[in-house]
């Protein structure tokens, strides 16, 4: 009894009025002033069909990726306080944060939700799949999602070099050689060998999108920095954009699809 | 036991088997999608790993911090298509009995508050990815190798596990194709799926019946290629990308007889007993008509004894863009049995332009 009037009491202050416009969400108008009136939950509908937030029909599973995207964020964040993008201090960096920080485990946080997040966006595809919902009027919000699950392999990518050890390296040496083979736009790919005017050769290993990527003919210091700004800067930003078209457009194809 | 498992996890009968397998269960799909089939399924995995643990060089691999993500995928995606499976052979059966299925009930058709009903969801699905995580990352730490060395590359050198599948193609198909060609048709034929697939009906819930072809031939390319050459690369490639069975020592000495020829060389050598002319487009030529009789006369061929009817549904741009996307996807298995069954190593072998397929 106490302790329900001292929340009354709270609730009534004037700091909780100023921050939360509305009542207790225990009645139909209050209910929708929650979900309308604050920024982050307004991303939903303020009512819905049942078959669409049951467990089971979704898994939630676009929703898990969101969440797991903005642990990785900021998970992300804090590893960007102790690492330098250098040859010289990205591996020491990376050990400092093993042993320099007391119950360390963002390092650890950061790789394993990287590797659950590719997990989750391939199953949310597949549940995607399977209940057909990327039929009209969904078409293109399907392929929004396609661009975001490349985009997500490609951030998981490019961060796999930043700790700059032998793992690293090794597989971004051979994921990066097939761009070698790009045809035309690589020198070992096919079609490469034509491109030529008398003697000059018009695409070779130093101007081929293969150099393009790594700012180099090799994974070297040049490629650690701009596989940090990919990873860092340029993909989140994209991957953020694209999310909200995603979502705004989950809400504008008639909300979570259900039988017509 | 473990001798012959080592034997069949070789890709010529486990790819197979999964063929096979996959096959069975869209005939059978009534019971892959029945709980029981769930109970036995899930002992038997149980009972399996239980035992293969036990062996040390199964669990060095399987534990490897890196290949943990890995198997987690492994249980959620069979758990998950199952469980698909089993929500879609429930609705078939409504549906055949003329009852709507489950998600158009009228009860499910009601519209709820999205405060607390899925507010509280998600609460409840961050809540327990954060338990998860961070159970994950105290358990396992993050590895960390020996410092970069440009000059010294460890063998194997992996790529990161999802893209495994696309390192193993490397063993059928040069670069160009396993590396650029088939992922870009990957994510274009992705995208290209919802203005192919025209079948109006299994939108908004499970079904199998409804959709047939286009979840079986989804499921192909996913379970059947696209997880299984990851399962492959992971698990079962070793030094110089060697097959090793699960159970097998990674014995870098390891040899494996290749005696890998190209088409020319089967056609002039073996069968006329001549030499390899020297023009190029002569030498090649049997293996240019081949990759073109596949895909000139393979669409062709198709379309007259069984598209017809598809091809009139679909109109003519939609049919044929799906008819190659399905031609290329069904090139890898065909390169790998080639492979496996005559030592092929390539079709078409032109150097110059370095251009093999
Ligand atoms: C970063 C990656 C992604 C995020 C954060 C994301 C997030 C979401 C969320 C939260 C929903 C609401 C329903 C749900 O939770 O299932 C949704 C729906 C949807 N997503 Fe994604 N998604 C992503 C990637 C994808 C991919 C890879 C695809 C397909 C190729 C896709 C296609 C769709 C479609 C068609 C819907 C509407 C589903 C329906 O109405 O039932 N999304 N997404």
């Amino acid at each position: 009894m106490a302790k329900q009037s001292f929340a009354k009491k709270v609730a009534n202050t004037q700091i909780w009025k100023s921050i939360f416009r509305h009542g207790p969400p225990s009645n139909a108008r209050n209910r929708a002033a929650v979900v309308a009136g604050n920024v982050f939950l307004h991303l939903h509908p303020i009512k819905l069909k049942k078959s669409g937030v049951q467990l089971g029909y979704t898994w939630c599973m676009g929703g898990l990726t969101f969440f797991i995207f903005l642990a990785l964020t900021v998970t992300g964040i804090l590893l960007m306080f102790y690492y330098r993008p250098t040859a010289e201090y990205a591996y020491n960096d990376i050990i400092a944060l093993r042993e320099h920080v007391p119950l360390g485990i963002m390092r650890e946080l950061h790789r394993w939700g990287a590797h659950a997040m590719v997990i989750t966006v391939w199953l949310h595809m597949f549940r995607v799949f399977m209940t057909g919902s990327y039929k009209p009027p969904r078409e293109f919000n399907w392929g929004v999602g396609v661009i975001l699950l490349v985009l997500t392999l490609l951030l998981s990518f490019t961060g796999y070099l930043l700790p700059w050890d032998q793992l690293a390296i090794w597989a971004i040496t051979v994921g990066s050689n097939m761009a070698k083979a790009t045809p035309f736009l690589g020198h070992g790919g096919p079609g490469a060998s034509l491109a030529q005017i008398g003697d000059m050769v018009l695409v070779s290993d130093k101007n081929d999108v293969r150099f393009q990527l790594l700012g180099g003919r090799f994974v070297g210091e040049a490629a650690l920095l701009r596989f940090y700004i990919l990873h860092c800067v340029f993909i989140p930003v994209v991957v953020a954009l694209l999310i909200a078209v995603h979502f705004w457009r989950v809400r504008k194809d008639g909300g979570i699809s259900a039988p017509l | 036991m473990k001798e012959f498992i080592n034997i069949v996890s070789d890709p010529v009968y486990s790819f197979t088997g999964a063929i096979i397998l996959y096959f069975l269960a869209l005939k059978n799909m009534t019971f892959v999608g029945s709980k029981k089939f769930f109970m036995i399924l899930a002992t038997v995995v149980v009972l399996f790993f239980g035992w293969a643990a036990s062996d040390k060089i199964f669990f060095t691999i399987i534990s490897w911090p890196d290949n943990i993500p890995i198997t987690i995928l492994l249980v959620l995606v069979f758990w998950l298509t199952w469980y698909s499976f089993y929500k879609g052979v429930e609705n078939d059966k409504r549906i055949e009995s003329g009852e709507p299925p489950i998600e158009g009930t009228p009860e499910n058709r009601e519209k709820v508050w999205a405060w607390p009903n899925l507010v509280y969801t998600e609460l409840f699905t961050i809540i327990l990815g954060t338990v998860f995580l961070i159970a994950w990352s105290v358990l396992f730490k993050a590895p960390l190798e020996e410092p970069a060395n440009p000059t010294w590359a460890p063998n194997p050198a992996k790529a990161p596990w999802y893209f495994l599948g696309l390192q193993e193609m490397l063993v059928y198909f040069d670069p160009w194709i396993a590396g650029v060609l088939l992922p870009g048709l990957i994510i274009v034929g992705l995208i290209a799926i919802p203005y192919i697939d025209i079948n109006p009906k299994g939108n908004g819930y499970y079904t199998f019946k409804e959709r047939k072809f286009a979840i079986s031939t989804f499921m192909f390319g996913w379970l059947v290629l696209w997880v299984f050459l990851i399962i492959t690369g992971t698990f079962l490639r070793g030094p110089n990308w060697t097959f090793y069975g699960p159970f097998e020592f990674w014995d870098p000495h390891k040899v494996v007889a290749a005696n890998n020829i190209n088409i020319s060389e089967i056609f002039w050598i073996k069968i006329l007993g001549m030499g390899l002319p020297h023009n190029v487009l002569i030498r090649e030529i049997v293996g240019i008509l081949m990759v073109l009789g596949y895909l000139a006369v393979g669409p062709f061929l198709i379309t007259k004894y069984w598209g017809k009817k598809l091809l009139e549904k679909m109109g003519p741009a939609r049919y044929y863009i799906m008819v190659y996307l399905i031609l290329i996807m069904m090139g890898l298995p065909i390169k790998m049995y080639l492979r496996w069954f005559i030592n092929l190593k390539y079709i078409v072998f032109m150097p110059e332009f370095e251009l093999n397929i």
